[in-house]
């Protein structure tokens, strides 16, 4: 339980930050931010990162502020700051419910927002909420920046569209208007564990049909997506168990479900199933 | 610390603070962690990857060129050392299966020690250990022990014994049964996982030719036994030191492949050795324990009494065995009828070896498991007979007019022997406390209106207080502060605290000033350490009988001192004085130790020093009883559950501390709702364990574990000792299992649903699904 050697770097800009990722990621630098992945998992050794670039004194990397309708979340804001509502509205309220659910207490003092999401573990909490509500990724490299779409960014297991060169410099998840309504849910065996699966959804009402859907699961799939499937079950219905059931179905007979050695397909698709449904209960409630 | 008034503090039965808090929660402990010695080496041990197969080459040369590699080494650095030999004694019909400190010609589960690389630090020994290379030719890889057999060697199978107790005529039992029911149930693979992973260091005083190990837990004096023995060296010239221990739970504290490398190292490479266990090699290189799969039947009478049991099972024992020998075997089919009557009895146990982890001993080994099954069985016997479960249980309950209960069953070279114990009584009073009625009614409501509510019990016997002997030592200083040596053990339950009030009851002193010593073999010539719930019984029994010999000596030469007779005197906060007059002549018992130190004149021809040394023998184990009730909740949909209240019911004949016994009992419950819910090492069809971290080894949390309610009653004190005192340390789990797999079976609506531990959603929603639910 320990780690491999390797070097250590602690810019203070982010010019130098990136300047330093360009020169040694192609010897697997990496960034190191909460490090409440990371960290571990060099201590096991099955990271073994030549050159960790330290980007907790880096300035201006600790923004979390409204900007142009979007909630900004930079690469250095902790779990933690989302207990209390980040931002007026509907957004706050559903990141501080959220949060409670990231592991533990003192992980989330350490870990970082954007290391979750550039991790991009499946069963991640954060990477399922970027992707529900379409937040888009700002990747900084020495050669600029660039805006992934959360469709775009999460390719699969630990995977993303980060380029070895870029760092995650921030996320923005757009404002969500005062008519949507959301719902949460998800299932471990234990208080703080990875997710076997969840769900987030948001939707709106109009004229007492629900538009706008959005229906998110994570934990279940490879990576977490928006399942149009129930999205369109859910579409101009009327709020209430049939629809809910309808796009609970929907949902959990599109999905590719992981396997692993304690969790089978078929659980974790009537799993899915459920929480969609509780989820949706949840908004309607 | 004094109070403002004179009163003294930890009688027996009072809840006093604990003696060992302060410094482990200023963090001031010393861990084996936090000890280091000038020059030490650290040892990293290079395990195998492979199950099972044959070891073709090892080849050590790039991690010896590492700077900072001192050596490497492999079991032909040291083919003079013998394999691990168990606690109790050489055993031959066992020996071949027992584990070399490196593995020789074969590796028989992932983790096994392979090599063992020594060198200036932590960083550079794991550094050199990733370059060792081993080449394995894998072998024919067994995971389940009801599978066949294999070869072990050329010289045996893996049915490395088979263990069978019983009594009476099965045969002829069963054919006249009125009603036979039978099941198939089986305990995963887990394991007590104290927070503290092992480590030990090995020092060697060449000048004095005294071989020591640190972070000694548990059985220090047996270790240093079991040392010696595979040394070849004198016990006087072995010490063993136990210094704060991060838990224990049976695991802990057994001698280890690596316990033995760093002995050896020390000795061969003059240097102090260091190992420190990470948590990955713990869950695969500490001992495992429970894996049994039970197919048991009753022969059920037409009223209900079960007139015989017949079990037979497979024990997973894992890659070798260890230390403990056969001992889960024994305990397992010794305590399997519990405390019901059962006039015919048989069990067989097939004690075999697989590819996985070696098994051992786990907080309530034996009683855990064979209290599952049992109480499985009997809320079976339950539905065939079509009788309520409490009514079922209290048909077969052993009467308190035939107590004491002699059993022809053996339990650690023990026959059985239940202690008085009014079973039917505690239970009477366990269901008026939690008011079973109307809880019945209330959880019948529940179901009616679409929840899956359930309750459930789990009734046992425990057994505590493993004999034959202990001693203990008491010294008074001529400031009056008392020492107490004893060959116990502290993994954290308390002891010295126990030990302290006991001693204060006698000596008239406040426990606070008592230091107790424990674990350190050169301190004491002979220790049972702490295992078995045997510490507050039997050395505490010894603490207890040497109090009072020290207390009549003391009186004896105050008596003296003060010209009158002892009977007369009594001792209140360590100072003596008349009972009639306690304002009149005193003398503290510092100034009667200095009496009696060899050169004072007062003496007289008392031996030297105000001392002691007493020993206790106890005939039988003691054995104390209870019940546990849950009530539980079940999703339907996602297969979780949730325990809504959980009830313990324990005699223990008479209590020393009950807040420590209340935190024992329910420190025991959190581990045996991690057993009935959450813990299991899984393996791959390879071998490959797949629960090496704690995010695959689901150890339960604050948040998963409930609150119990506890009655603690007083109303047998043991016959076996003077003080009554029976055991407290596993009764907490033993019941835990079969009480939540009772309560989901209710819950549910579908008798026997839970035949297997745990039971993981999956695994509970597969249940529901089948039965349509």
């Amino acid at each position: 339980m320990k780690p491999a050697a390797f070097e250590y770097h602690a810019p203070t800009t982010i010019d130098e930050a990136v300047a330093l990722l360009a020169e040694h990621a192609p010897n697997d630098g990496r960034i190191l931010a909460g490090g409440q992945s990371l960290v571990p998992t060099m201590a096991f050794r099955l990271a073994r990162p030549t050159h960790l670039i330290d980007i907790n004194n880096v300035a201006k990397l600790d923004k979390l502020a409204i900007e142009d309708g979007a909630l900004c979340i930079g690469a250095t804001v902790r779990h933690a700051q989302f207990h209390t509502p980040a931002c007026d509205g509907i957004l706050g309220h559903l990141l501080t419910n959220v949060v409670s659910n990231i592991a533990h207490y003192p992980i989330r003092q350490r870990g970082t927002f954007c290391g979750s999401i550039a991790h991009s573990d499946p069963a991640s909490e954060w990477c399922m909420v970027a992707a529900t509500l379409d937040a888009t990724m700002v990747a900084q490299s020495v050669s600029g920046e660039r805006h992934i779409a959360a469709a775009e960014f999460f390719e699969t297991v630990m995977t993303t569209s980060l380029n070895e060169d870029e760092l995650l410099r921030e996320v923005r998840i757009p404002v969500l208007s005062d008519d949507t309504v959301y719902g949460f849910q998800e299932f471990n065996r234990r208080a703080g564990d990875f997710a076997i699966s969840m769900s987030l959804v948001t939707y709106r009402l109009e004229a007492g049909k629900i538009v706008d859907p959005h229906v998110g699961v994570g934990g279940a799939e490879d990576r977490p997506r928006r399942i149009t499937e129930a999205e369109a079950a859910l579409a101009g219905q009327s709020p209430g168990d049939d629809a809910f059931r309808a796009a609970a179905e929907a949902a959990a007979a599109a999905i590719d479900p992981m396997e692993d050695h304690a969790t089978n397909a078929q659980y974790r698709r009537d799993l899915t199933a459920t929480l969609v449904r509780r989820a949706l209960e949840n908004a309607a409630s | 610390m004094a109070t403002a008034t004179n009163r003294m503090l930890g009688h027996l039965g009072d809840s006093v603070e604990r003696l060992e808090d302060p410094p482990l929660v200023t963090g001031k402990g010393r861990f084996v962690g936090d000890i280091n010695f000038p020059d030490q080496l650290h040892m990293r041990i290079v395990r195998s990857d492979h199950a099972h197969g044959k070891i073709i080459s090892i080849d050590t040369s790039a991690a010896e060129a590492v700077p900072g590699v001192v050596a490497v080494w492999t079991t032909e650095d040291i083919d003079d050392v013998p394999p691990i030999d168990f606690r109790e004694g050489s055993d031959p019909t066992l020996a071949l299966f027992r584990q070399y400190p490196l593995a020789r010609e074969l590796v028989r589960y992932v983790g096994d020690p392979v090599a063992a690389v020594f060198a200036e630090d932590p960083y550079t020994a794991e550094d050199a250990a990733e370059l060792v290379v081993i080449e394995i030719e894998p072998l024919p890889v067994l995971i389940n022990a009801d599978d066949t057999p294999q070869d072990f060697k050329g010289q045996a199978t893996t049915e490395a014994a088979i263990v069978e107790q019983g009594y009476g005529d099965i045969d002829t039992t069963f054919a006249n049964a009125f009603k036979v029911v039978e099941i198939d149930v089986k305990v995963s693979r887990h394991t007590g996982v104290p927070m503290e992973c092992r480590g030990a260091i090995g020092r060697y005083d060449e000048a004095r030719d005294v071989l020591e190990m640190y972070g000694a837990a548990k059985v220090p004096h047996r270790n240093r036994d079991t040392l010696c023995r595979m040394l070849n060296r004198p016990a006087s010239g072995v010490h063993l030191f136990e210094g704060h221990t991060g838990g224990g739970f049976g695991i802990r504290g057994e001698l280890y492949p690596e316990d033995v490398l760093v002995c050896v190292a020390a000795m061969r490479l003059h240097r102090p050795v260091k190992w420190i266990e990470d948590r990955r090699e713990h869950l695969m290189a500490a001992n495992h324990s429970r894996q049994q799969r039970h197919i048991i039947r009753a022969a059920v009478a037409e009223d209900g009494e079960v007139v015989g049991l017949d079990d037979e099972l497979y024990l997973d024992q894992g890659g070798y065995i260890r230390t403990h020998g056969t001992r889960v075997a024994n305990m397992t089919t010794g305590t399997l009828p519990g405390p019901y009557r059962f006039p015919v009895y048989r069990s067989i146990c097939h004690f075999r070896l697989t590819n996985k982890t070696p098994a051992a001993t786990y907080r309530s080994p034996g009683r855990c498991e064979s209290t599952f099954v049992r109480e499985r069985l009997m809320d079976a016997v339950a539905v065939a007979m079509d009788m309520d479960p409490i009514a079922i249980r209290r048909r077969n309950l052993i009467s308190l007019e035939e107590m004491p209960y002699g059993r022809a069953l053996d339990v650690l070279g023990d026959s059985v022997e239940h202690d008085p114990g009014d079973y039917a009584g505690l239970l009477d009073q366990g269901l008026a406390q939690i008011g079973w009625d109307d809880l019945q009614k209330t959880l019948a409501e529940r179901r009616a209106n679409g929840e899956m509510v359930g309750a459930g019990i789990s009734m046992f016997f425990e057994k505590s207080g493993l004999g034959p002997s202990d001693g203990a030592k008491i010294f008074v200083d001529n400031e009056g502060f008392i020492e107490v040596v004893t060959g116990g053990a502290s993994i954290g339950q308390g002891f010295e605290t126990a030990m302290a009030q006991i001693a204060a009851e006698d000596l008239g002193t406040d426990y606070r000033r008592i230091r107790v010593v424990h674990g350190q073999t050169n301190r004491i010539d002979y220790g049972v350490g702490a295992h078995a719930s045997r510490a507050t019984v039997l050395t505490g029994t010894a603490v207890s009988l040497t109090a009072q010999a020290v207390r009549a000596k003391a009186l004896d030469m105050a008596a003296e001192l003060l010209q009158t007779s002892a009977e007369s005197l009594t001792i209140t906060d360590g100072v003596v004085h008349s009972k009639d007059n306690p304002a009149g002549p005193s003398l503290t018992l510092g100034e009667i130790a200095e009496a009696l130190i060899p050169t004072s004149k007062l003496r007289g021809d008392r031996e030297p020093y105000l001392k002691g040394e007493e020993w206790f023998h106890i005939d039988h184990q003691t054995y104390p009883y209870g019940h546990h009730i849950a009530v539980v909740k079940v999703d339907p949909d996602t297969g979780g559950v949730e325990i809504e209240k959980y009830f313990i019911a324990y005699d223990i004949g008479r209590s020393i501390n009950p807040m420590m016994i209340e935190g024992q009992l329910v420190g025991g419950l959190a581990q045996g709702v991690g057993g009935a819910l959450f813990e299991e090492f899984t393996y791959s069809e390879a071998g490959d364990p797949q629960a090496v971290t704690f995010a695959d080894y689901l150890m339960p949390t604050l948040q998963e574990i409930p609150n119990p309610e506890i009655l603690l009653t007083e109303d047998f004190p043991s016959i076996r000792t003077p003080l009554g005192i029976k055991g407290a340390g596993e009764a907490g789990i033993t019941g835990a299992a079969g009480a939540i797999a009772s309560a989901i079976d209710n819950a549910i609506g579908i008798p026997g649903a839970v035949t297997e531990t745990p039971v993981s959603p999956q695994r509970l929603k597969k249940i529901l699904r089948k039965h349509g639910k």
